[in-house]
């Protein structure tokens, strides 16, 4: 089966720095994948290349048998990024902004008014984004991916910012993902809370990838470009 | 969406943010009246000279608001990522070129009426074809806009934007400034025939770079 995302020694170049040295990676259809690893391993960096915000220097990458090297558009459509940033108007209204997002990925604003109900933000629906809390704008990036309908959901720290309510919700949605016909790729540090929604933990150092979570794949998807893992995780108890 | 229903909801976007900030009501408008003023002070108070430099001034005061307009069409997508999550929309970059160039040219029509009221109060101009002002106003107009959306883009991603927006763009907006003036000389106190070889100058340099911005934009937009 072709994968969904195929990375095959992807070098990333910011600035002269390597911030990927060579990743590996297949994510199969319906998977979770958590990507963890120290601050400024190259898991941003490794999302967006995924996103095709960052462009690959070298090796080859493909997402939804799209080459990245080729073309970096062709396959946002189907994708979220839930980055650092809300990627929301700071004028507009939590709706405004929600509908924007589903009517400029394609979608119909009702999208963007389903996403604003499924994370509970009725009540701030017509309070402007830079009026926001912190969590409140957490919760609306969640709500802006899921308003896109994604087939690829890609999560760099969701945790940050959100409070008790909201992390059970943000479960939720990456739970269901596959139930949902989405792929999972998660960058974070909260190990306690994502390692039970992950189906494989891939553990990124120095701009590598390895490891294996659960076991049982036949063959280490991920690896260093050298082959040999540079961590493995063992599968939480 | 079609191209057509995507440039609407850029330019709507856009519209939408200025309207909900007010800035271009609040700060440009009163900037591009100032500069008359200051204009009017610095000059003389003989309005027989201020009549006949009206045109140039008119179009100065224009196109420094315009340079606070086009630094505002991208740093409000600079707030929050923003331009991410228009990038990862897959709205084509011809789309968000057009988008933008309408929504900063609707804004400079807005401001061309309101400043064209201070130059007939302030400086005491004849009209004598209006015909010729409203159209020479919106050929400069989408040429004024296309340029700065497209120029604007090259800086967008830098530091230096404030700065460098302004060197890269006024000497390339030279024939617009020539040519608008020019025209308007002719329809305010001159010989209207004389005002078409100008408006169809900026006609062929809207539609130029208009042209340029649909081609190069999009390229300009990912790498910025």
């Amino acid at each position: 089966m072709v994968p969904l995302v195929r990375l095959r020694s992807v070098v990333c170049l910011l600035g002269r720095f390597p911030a990927l040295a060579g990743v590996d990676l297949d994510v199969a259809s319906g998977e979770i994948v958590l990507l963890t690893g120290p601050n400024g391993a190259g898991k941003s960096t490794l999302l967006r290349v995924l996103a095709g915000l960052l462009p690959i220097h070298r090796g080859d990458a493909e997402v939804f048998g799209h080459d990245l090297g080729v073309d970096r558009r062709a396959h946002r459509r189907d994708l979220a990024l839930v980055g650092h940033e809300t990627s929301c108007y700071d004028d507009l209204t939590t709706r405004e902004n929600l509908r924007f997002a589903a009517r400029a990925s394609g979608r119909d604003a009702a999208a963007g008014d389903a996403a604003l109900e499924r994370l509970d933000l009725t009540g701030q629906a017509d309070v402007a984004h830079g009026r926001l809390s912190a969590g409140q704008r957490r919760r609306l990036a969640l709500a802006v991916a899921l308003a896109r309908d994604p087939k690829l959901l890609l999560l760099d720290e969701p945790h940050a910012g959100l409070d008790a309510e909201g992390r059970v919700l943000l479960a939720e949605i990456v739970a269901g993902a596959p139930d949902e016909g989405r792929t999972v790729v998660l960058a974070s540090h909260e190990l306690d809370l994502t390692r039970p929604l992950a189906t494989r933990e891939v553990v990124v150092v120095g701009g590598r990838a390895s490891g294996r979570f659960p076991p049982p794949a036949p063959d280490p998807v991920v690896s260093g470009v050298d082959g040999a893992p540079t961590a493995v995780v063992e599968p939480a108890p | 969406m079609s191209l057509a229903g995507e440039v609407r909801l850029v330019a709507g976007k856009d519209l939408r943010i200025e309207a909900r900030s007010r800035v271009t009501l609040a700060q440009v408008l009163p900037f591009g009246g100032i500069v008359l003023l200051l204009f009017a002070f610095a000059l003389d108070p003989d309005r027989g000279r201020l009549a006949a430099v009206a045109p140039g001034l008119f179009w100065v005061a224009v196109l420094l608001a315009a340079l606070l307009a086009i630094g505002r069409s991208f740093a409000i997508e600079q707030q929050n990522g923003a331009r991410d999550g228009l990038r990862l929309s897959g709205i084509d970059g011809a789309a968000v070129f057009l988008g933008k160039t309408i929504a900063v040219a609707a804004q400079l029509l807005l401001l061309e009426v309101v400043l064209g009221f201070g130059v007939a109060v302030l400086y005491g101009v004849d009209v004598t074809s209006v015909v010729v002002l409203v159209v020479a106003g919106v050929a400069a107009t989408a040429g004024l806009a296309a340029t700065g959306t497209l120029f604007g883009v090259l800086a967008a991603g830098l530091r230096t934007r404030e700065t460098l927006l302004p060197l890269l763009l006024l000497p390339v907006i030279t024939p617009v400034m020539l040519g608008a003036t020019r025209a308007f000389e002719s329809g305010l106190g001159g010989e209207p025939a004389e005002a078409w070889p100008w408006i169809a100058l900026l006609g062929a340099f809207a539609v130029l770079y208009l042209s340029v911005g649909v081609l190069a934009f999009g390229p300009l937009w990912e790498d910025s």
